[in-house]
């Protein structure tokens, strides 16, 4: 089932990995879970200015939280970009022909990615700065937010059809564009887990953002005090860790069964528990007397990062067991290309294409062929195509067959209305001998 | 493949590459001294109770706050952009950059992260620096730095672009240092650095005549500031720039086949001193007028050379790119995305059977058009467009040399392909056999008569080729290992 008859069998490329494989993986999972923390930092942080800043149309220090959060995103966002080059230099190099096979086959999205990111970080802007502007026109200001907030939830969806499609070359020939892509079974589900890890990892940084002593709550609030900011944090938490263990059970079960090991289902099982014991702690925070609120920040915030390894862990072990068959097959792919293009190397096909001699022709026979072959292409007996005629060679040239030799080995350039002439360096002397008895012929 | 019909997909990373040169340059390299030193200005022009001239400072500060959004939005984006459009477009040969280069990369990864933190500090610190004269001083101490820094990431930069230009030494000796001592790392570094600084200037002076007001005292002194500050980048710029200039066709010869050069290239070449001689005197030109005539000068006076000067460095790419066909990594893999060592073998069995997604493997009198299709997609199609309204478009390219508007003509197209890389030093030689070569030409004909455009695999999807399934893969493979058997039997 797994190798079918339409499943393609790319060649690698045919050079050694920089690095052993396990450290690649290791700098793979790491660098994009550092990579992600942020995005979910920048997706979640405009999420959740966006409700606050709705919610603050009517309660005034909501939309002074929303602003508070606003002012993060346009950080955590320029740090999200840049720690994504990492991962994505380590997966281009660990799975290059299956990242980028999935790449070409959605290639407009993929590159849409592009200029929609950077549309959505120009509002973010646009959003941070014009808070006061827009202090009448409140909606307006909020639309701003709006559809950065459509484009971010759009982008992931993009990523993830791109890292799902590498995982099934059965499926490359089958896909046509984006939407086809979209559509294989696991993308949704992992988006909405996603989207709840966005959620649940910024509600743990806000709660860790008001925390800090040096941030002076009572000059930025009238009547929010810390720990009613350190609630919302918790609330926000405790919500984005429900959908993620709610939809983390629905990317288990919808997993193509294909890369799925008892292993990998440990792994993943291990993850969804590190998810409970978090939720559980965030909800004490949420539900529990004030005093106590800081006592469990740090065993929630270290089961998160837990989770993050665990997770990406078992993804990594999926992806490896998908792909493991397949790049067997494409190794040996590759090694008998090599093989047979060494072969061909050591035997070259002679090179010297057969001239076709007209014997009638008498002693014009091999020029006429010669030229035939060389230049016809760009010249004409008697009219000009792309360099002049025969005849004015052949006037030009009347008394001067060593000049004639010497210049179609090494042309230079005469006419301006006319494009230089290429030279013929591998003709030899002989063939150049009858090519000018040729051309000299023609009257 | 991914294919732009239209556009043509060499141009869209060149798009991409050329507006993030601009910003980074630009913006970047060039804006944070520049910034710092009229930081700095504020500091020593303010009277003696005050830290800063504040409504100067303000001024300084809307300017970077322009370059900061720009260069964290754009420049960042486009930065990512390389990436994504070179992996579209020209998977093969950045895959096998990536094997080989891994640690430049990362290296030059985690120089640009401190880069993007120091620069988010600068920025971000800013107007808390200015409740006392000894913050303000280490801020304007902290840009210094960051300048500082950010030239040594445009050095290693151009390093490792460097080595990739450096003819020949990707067969014998892939190390880095070849790229700081490739013999054209110096003049590009060289005319980069002022080039950078004159940029700055120049889109500081135009961001200056957006923000001070009109008439104001201060906005005469920033707009003489930044003519100085032109003034004196200029002369090195053209230093820098006759340098490179000197030192190209050199580096040209070494990577071509032949020695003679090719016409398109002597175009840009010519075109390229027009620039310098442009850019050059019309900066002089605007700085000496902003030092004479501060007050005249506004947003119209400074737009056509802030463009020209954007021009100049967008040619100078263009140019340097020019250099490394008719490959894309130097005697190793030709622009076509094909190795030159796997030729012999595609010149023996023609390149279709060994591509993986093709739907013709034999060519029949039927199939011929659709067989040459095929091949234009994976021979041609990296920079030629088979849409004759396309960039660069096939038919274009021959009806230049045959007549525009008359019937191309396969037997001359059938001649003219296979010799065309003597002549035309930066294409690739053809690497199918005869009967693909008059596939080729069938289907080009065919372009001309009906004008069809070619659809990429992001639209079409792909058509794998049986003989490269993992069926017949498969199947070869268990003969190859029944055959090892049997010879090691047989012995």
């Amino acid at each position: 089932m797994l190798l079918q008859i339409n499943t393609p069998v790319p060649k690698d490329i045919p050079l050694d990995l920089p690095l052993p494989e396990w450290l690649l993986v290791t700098l793979l999972v790491f660098s994009f879970l550092l990579h992600i923390i942020f995005i979910n930092l920048m997706v979640g942080g405009s999420i959740v200015t966006l409700w606050a800043q709705i919610k603050g149309l009517k309660n005034k220090e909501y939309d002074t939280f929303a602003h508070e959060i606003a002012k993060t995103i346009t950080v955590n966002k320029s740090i999200a970009v840049v720690l994504g080059v990492a991962p994505l230099l380590s997966i281009n190099t660990l799975y290059t022909i299956y990242f980028y096979s999935a790449n070409a086959l959605t290639g407009f999205a993929w590159i849409m990615i592009i200029p929609l990111v950077t549309i959505a970080f120009l509002l973010t802007y646009l959003h941070k700065y014009t808070w006061s502007t827009f202090e009448k026109n409140r909606k307006l200001h909020i639309g701003i937010m709006a559809l950065a907030v459509a484009i971010f939830l759009f982008i992931p969806l993009i990523f993830l059809t791109n890292v799902n499609l590498m995982m099934f070359p059965e499926k490359w020939g089958t896909v046509q564009g984006f939407l086809s892509a979209l559509m294989l079974p696991n993308v949704f589900p992992r988006y909405l887990e996603f989207l709840g890890a966005c959620i649940a990892v910024t509600g743990i940084f806000i709660v860790w953002y008001n925390n800090r002593k040096s941030y002076p709550i009572e000059e930025i609030y009238s009547s929010f005090t810390r720990n009613k900011i350190k609630k919302i944090g918790y609330s926000i938490a405790t919500i984005g860790l429900s959908l993620q263990i709610l939809f983390g059970i629905v990317v288990l079960f919808t997993l193509p069964s294909k890369g799925i090991s008892y292993a990998v289902i440990a792994v993943m099982a291990g993850a969804g528990l590190l998810l409970a014991f978090a939720l559980w702690y965030s909800y004490q925070s949420l539900t529990g007397e004030d005093k106590n609120i800081d006592i469990h920040f740090k065993k929630i915030t270290l089961s998160i990062f837990a989770f993050m390894v665990f997770y990406g862990g078992s993804r990594q072990m999926y992806r490896h067991n998908s792909l493991e068959k397949h790049q067997e097959l494409v190794a040996a792919h590759t090694a008998e290309f090599q093989k047979l293009s060494k072969e061909a190397r050591e035997n070259p096909v002679e090179e010297t294409v057969e001239l076709e001699i007209d014997p009638s022709l008498g002693e014009l026979a091999k020029g006429t062929a010669l030229f035939n072959q060389y230049c016809a292409a760009c010249h004409k007996p008697k009219e000009k195509l792309v360099g002049p005629p025969i005849t004015e060679m052949a006037s030009i040239y009347a008394n001067n067959v060593d000049g004639l030799k010497q210049w179609i080995k090494a042309p230079g350039k005469k006419r301006p209305d006319y494009p230089q002439m290429p030279g013929f360096p591998q003709l030899s002397d002989d063939e150049l001998k009858e090519l000018s008895k040729y051309i000299l012929s023609i009257k | 493949m991914f294919h732009l019909d239209w556009l043509n997909d060499r141009f869209l990373i060149a798009m991409i590459a050329i507006l993030h040169v601009f910003i980074n340059h630009g913006l970047a390299v060039g804006f944070i001294p520049y910034i710092t030193w009229l930081e700095q200005k504020g500091v020593t022009n303010a009277g003696k109770d005050q830290i800063t001239d504040l409504a100067w400072d303000k001024l300084i500060y809307k300017k970077m706050k322009v370059a900061f959004i720009i260069t964290t939005t754009i420049g960042a984006m486009t930065g990512v952009g390389i990436w994504f459009s070179v992996a579209l477009v020209s998977p093969a040969s950045i895959g096998s950059l990536i094997r080989v280069f891994y640690w430049a990369w990362f290296i030059e990864w985690l120089v640009f992260v401190t880069e993007v933190v120091l620069i988010l500090i600068y920025f971000l610190t800013w107007k808390n620096s200015n409740t006392s004269l000894k913050a303000k001083v280490s801020h304007i101490k902290f840009g210094w730095f960051l300048s500082i820094f950010s030239w040594i990431t445009m050095a290693i930069i151009v390093a490792i672009l460097g080595f990739m230009m450096d003819p020949g030494n990707w067969n014998n000796d892939k190390t880095l240092l070849n790229g700081f001592t490739n013999p054209i790392y110096l003049p590009q570094l060289l005319f980069r650095t002022p080039t950078a600084m004159l940029v700055a200037g120049v889109f500081g002076m135009l961001l200056t005549t957006l923000f001070a007001p009109k008439g104001s005292e201060m906005r005469a002194k920033a707009i003489k500031y930044a003519g100085k500050w032109i003034l004196v980048w200029t002369p090195l710029v053209i230093i820098g720039a006759v340098y490179y200039w000197n030192v190209m066709p050199q580096a040209m010869k070494d990577n071509m086949a032949t020695a003679i050069g090719s016409q398109d290239f002597a175009q840009y070449y010519d075109l390229l001193k027009y620039f310098i001689v442009g850019a050059a005197s019309l900066s002089i030109v605007l700085a000496t007028f902003a030092l004479l005539k501060p007050k005249k000068i506004n947003f119209a006076y400074v737009i056509v050379p802030c463009l020209f000067v954007f021009g100049f460095l967008g040619i100078f790419e263009r140019v340097r790119e020019f250099i490394r066909k008719p490959y894309v990594i130097g005697n190793y893999m030709y622009s076509n995305l094909l190795r030159e060592e796997d030729y012999p073998l595609y010149k023996k069995d023609g390149i279709l059977p060994y591509m993986t997604y093709t739907s013709v493997t034999e060519i029949t009198e039927e199939n011929k058009v659709l067989a040459g299709r095929d091949i234009f997609m994976n021979t041609c199609s990296r920079c030629h467009t088979a849409n004759p309204q396309g960039v660069n478009s096939i038919t274009y390219v021959f009806e230049r040399m045959y007549g525009f508007g008359k019937p191309l003509d396969e037997n001359s197209m059938a001649a003219y392909i296979p010799n065309m890389h003597n002549g035309r030093t930066f294409m690739p030689p053809f690497p199918g056999n005869k009967k693909e070569l008059d596939a080729l030409v069938a289907y080009i004909k065919q372009i001309q008569q009906t004008g069809e455009s070619l659809e990429g695999v992001q639209t079409t999807g792909v058509k794998i080729n049986p003989l490269n399934s993992a069926i017949e893969v498969s199947k070869k493979i268990e003969e190859t290992t029944k055959e090892n058997e049997k010879q090691l039997t047989q012995k």
